[in-house]
């Protein structure tokens, strides 16, 4: 009986914890999606290319690929000028590589829905994460996608046990040579039709590992991602609202 | 006067020995009851692949950092300890994969994580065989079910009951030592916060402390105060997603939604502090880079004045279910003597009933000033891993709820010139959530890097999984391995 009382207690402490607009909500504090504005550089200043640990940045024109972006804060900390400053924006994805780059005075496209997936997984989609080289940051947040607060199993989605439950696949992680091959074993053990989508800056452009040479991302010369999410880790928002993108739920209410 | 948590001196003075006189200051130290942190290799020149030293830690008698090194000054060679201290294993397989250096008399030279030459060669190892007709073998990995990082896990059984289990990791390699050879020094502290990301704060304060001895940079003691709360709040998250693991993996899905949603609140506290739910970017050599003022303060004492309430709760039914004990107590015991005789450390050894705590074994520095307690388990089992969580997630909340109101306001600091000393040695340990992280970095004549060595508490606790699971069920594996919840990136680097 006092069991009971316990698990009522639990139930009541816990009350409602989901978020219930995905697309309207507002994580304070969040480091997230730049904004660029247009005031011009100062004379030969490269102070944010030169601290900037990837090559996220570059200039004439003043180009931040968020695909590369680790979101250190050191370009926005270095310039004198203050032209990057980070936001609490969190829909930071994007249907293709270059879609992630931005420039002065521009804002992030929104993503566009397919409408192949849509037709084919809008209302059950099914997911295999894959972890080569991910550091756990992203394997977390990717976690917290099906937690009481986030809860996107609500709109259809889930991750899966098995790749032959799959519909897509989600890559985190830089793709380190001893993970490739099993990497390829998952993707190619996932029944057709199936794609990609890649999370954090390691699985979008190898991030920090960039230039490692114990990495081999040759799977994604094969399967091209239909989706990229950036971030590091990105935000569990950002990949829910990517997805929903994709899948053209545009409204995201529960 | 540098932290109690790091050891600097320069290369020239360090307490040099010749193999065979290092070898008997090891076995004496580790004999007579000093705690061995690390044994590691140094490069005759950076990045080379010939080994020049050994170097070993311990934590000694007068609660401080002893560093002394080895180096072939006679023409004889090191043998391997480890027949007679298995702690030593995993540190000389190390050695030998990244040097090539002999180790006659080590038992089990397999590789750490395949890396260099070994890279891609993960399918050629041969495993260890039991032979029998009615013997099975499982091989579960590199990719599981779960969210989780790879590893792969080859299991002999018979029946249900495992015999043997080897553990087989590398799959995360990423070459992270050689790309900290290549960064610039401001470029360092992100890639040390994606080595391992779960422990990207304790990471990042090691190698703070590191490079602030090697430049001579100050830092304030409510300034480090402030970094040790990050840190802790790192901790309760990490140990908040074991339990939600622990009580999803024995199907108890109270816990496994309650302890997930209380994570949420303290990573999102994170996020309030410094941006990052991770607590990336938090704070840099000599640089705290967001402020600590009474509102963040008010934000804290709120926050986990909630948690407080809320814990309390889930734990107390957590506990008193009778499916959670049966399925945790007894599972995956490793015994106190065991544990100390493989050298598990951190949480996992705590639960063990060791008293190894750099939070508490080092004299000096924030936990001096306002110490923490010290948590143990006496059983070594899959319960006592989950009640060791639970201990210091309170623990770790009346620590930050008391320190709060004992530091002032600290002020974000600004951004410091790096200009570390030449041919100098620096050794830092930093008790992360999992047990303790080392960096060391040495510098030659021009301050430049030439040595980064990186050590995850993880590379040691493996081993401490593979007895654990040994006459259990192989069904009771998932928990476990939930129970150390240790990093596969972290022994890969």
């Amino acid at each position: 009986m006092e069991f009971l009382w316990d698990a009522i207690k639990v139930r009541r402490s816990q009350g409602k914890q989901f978020v219930p607009d995905v697309r309207g909500a507002n994580p304070v504090g969040f480091r997230g999606l730049p904004v660029i504005n247009e005031s011009p550089c100062a004379q030969g200043c490269t102070r944010c290319v030169d601290d900037c640990p990837t090559t996220a940045i570059q200039l004439k024109p003043f180009e931040l690929d968020l695909g590369k972006c680790v979101f250190c804060d050191e370009c926005s900390k270095s310039c004198p000028e203050g032209k990057i400053q980070f936001t609490a924006g969190f829909r930071m994805a994007s249907r293709t590589r270059e879609g992630l780059q931005m420039r002065e005075g521009q804002q992030l496209s929104a993503v566009e829905a397919s409408e192949q997936i849509k037709k084919i997984f809008g209302r059950s989609l099914k997911l295999r994460s894959v972890s080569a080289g991910g550091c756990n940051g992203c394997e977390l947040e990717i976690n917290a996608m099906s937690n009481v607060n986030f809860d996107m199993g609500r709109f259809g989605i889930d991750v899966v046990a098995s790749p032959r439950h799959a519909d897509g696949l989600i890559l985190s992680g830089p793709i380190s040579a001893n993970m490739a091959e099993a990497l390829e074993l998952c993707y190619e053990g996932m029944p057709d039709p199936k794609f990609v989508i890649a999370v954090g800056a390691c699985a979008i452009s190898g991030g920090v590992y960039e230039t490692s040479p114990a990495v081999d991302r040759s799977f994604l010369g094969k399967f091209e991602p239909d989706l990229y999410v950036a971030g590091c880790p990105p935000h569990p928002l950002s990949i829910v609202n990517g997805i929903l993108d994709l899948m053209g739920l545009a409204d995201g209410r529960w | 006067m540098n932290h109690p948590n790091v050891l600097i001196e320069p290369i020239a003075e360090m307490e040099t020995l010749s193999f065979a006189d290092f070898r008997a200051k090891l076995e004496g130290n580790i004999s007579s009851g000093n705690r061995l942190l690390s044994l590691f290799g140094s490069p005759t020149a950076k990045s080379s692949g010939s080994v020049d030293s050994l170097h070993a830690v311990f934590v000694d008698t007068k609660r401080c950092l002893m560093h002394f090194r080895g180096r072939n000054t006679d023409g004889k060679n090191y043998r391997a300890l480890t027949a007679k201290f298995p702690t030593l294993h995993c540190f000389e397989r190390e050695v030998h994969e990244q040097y090539g250096m002999p180790m006659p008399g080590h038992p089990w030279l397999k590789p750490i994580r395949f890396e260099g030459k070994n890279l891609k060669r993960m399918n050629d190892y041969p495993f260890y065989k039991l032979e029998g007709k009615e013997v099975h073998e499982v091989g579960v990995g590199p990719i599981h079910a779960g969210v989780i990082e790879p590893g792969h896990f080859r299991f002999m059984c018979y029946g249900e009951t495992v015999y043997h289990l080897e553990i087989h990791l590398g799959y995360q390699h990423r070459g992270a030592e050689q790309l900290l050879l290549q960064a610039s020094p401001r470029k360092i502290s992100p890639l040390i916060e994606s080595i391992a990301g779960d422990t990207a704060v304790a990471y990042t304060l090691g190698f703070c402390r590191a490079w602030e001895a090697l430049c001579g940079i100050a830092t304030s003691t409510d300034e480090d105060a402030v970094r040790c709360i990050a840190s802790e709040l790192e901790r309760i998250a990490m140990h908040l997603v074991g339990l939600g693991g622990l009580a999803t993996d024995v199907a108890f899905l109270p816990g496994s939604s309650t302890y997930g949603r209380i994570r949420t609140s303290i990573i999102n506290l994170s996020m309030r502090l410094c941006g990052s739910r991770f607590g990336r970017s938090w704070f840099r050599p000599g640089e705290l880079r967001f402020p600590f003022l009474q509102s963040h303060k008010d934000d804290v004492r709120k926050t986990l004045s909630q948690v407080r309430t809320d814990i309390a709760i889930i734990n107390k039914l957590f506990r008193g279910s009778s499916t959670v004990q049966h399925r945790l107590k007894t599972t995956g015991t490793v015994p106190t003597a065991l544990a100390a005789e493989i050298g598990l450390v951190g949480m996992s050894g705590r639960a063990s009933g060791l008293k190894c705590d750099l939070r508490s074994e080092l004299q000096g520095g924030t936990y001096e000033r306002f110490p923490i307690e010290l948590v143990t388990e006496p059983d070594g089992d899959c319960w006592s891993r989950g009640m060791i969580r639970i201990r210091e997630i309170d623990a770790s909340i009346e620590w930050i709820l008391q320190l709060i109101e004992r530091i002032p306001n600290v002020d974000a600091g600004t951004r410091t010139e790096y200009s570390p000393r030449c041919n100098f040695g620096v050794v830092s340990f930093e008790e992360g959530w999992r047990g303790e992280v080392m960096h060391y970095i040495e510098t030659d004549a021009n301050g430049s890097i030439v040595q980064y060595k990186v050590q995850d508490p993880s590379i040691r606790n493996w081993f401490g999984l593979a007895q654990s699971v040994k006459n259990n069920a192989i069904y009771d594996f998932p928990i476990c391995n939930k129970s150390f919840d240790l990093s596969y990136c972290g022994n890969d680097l």
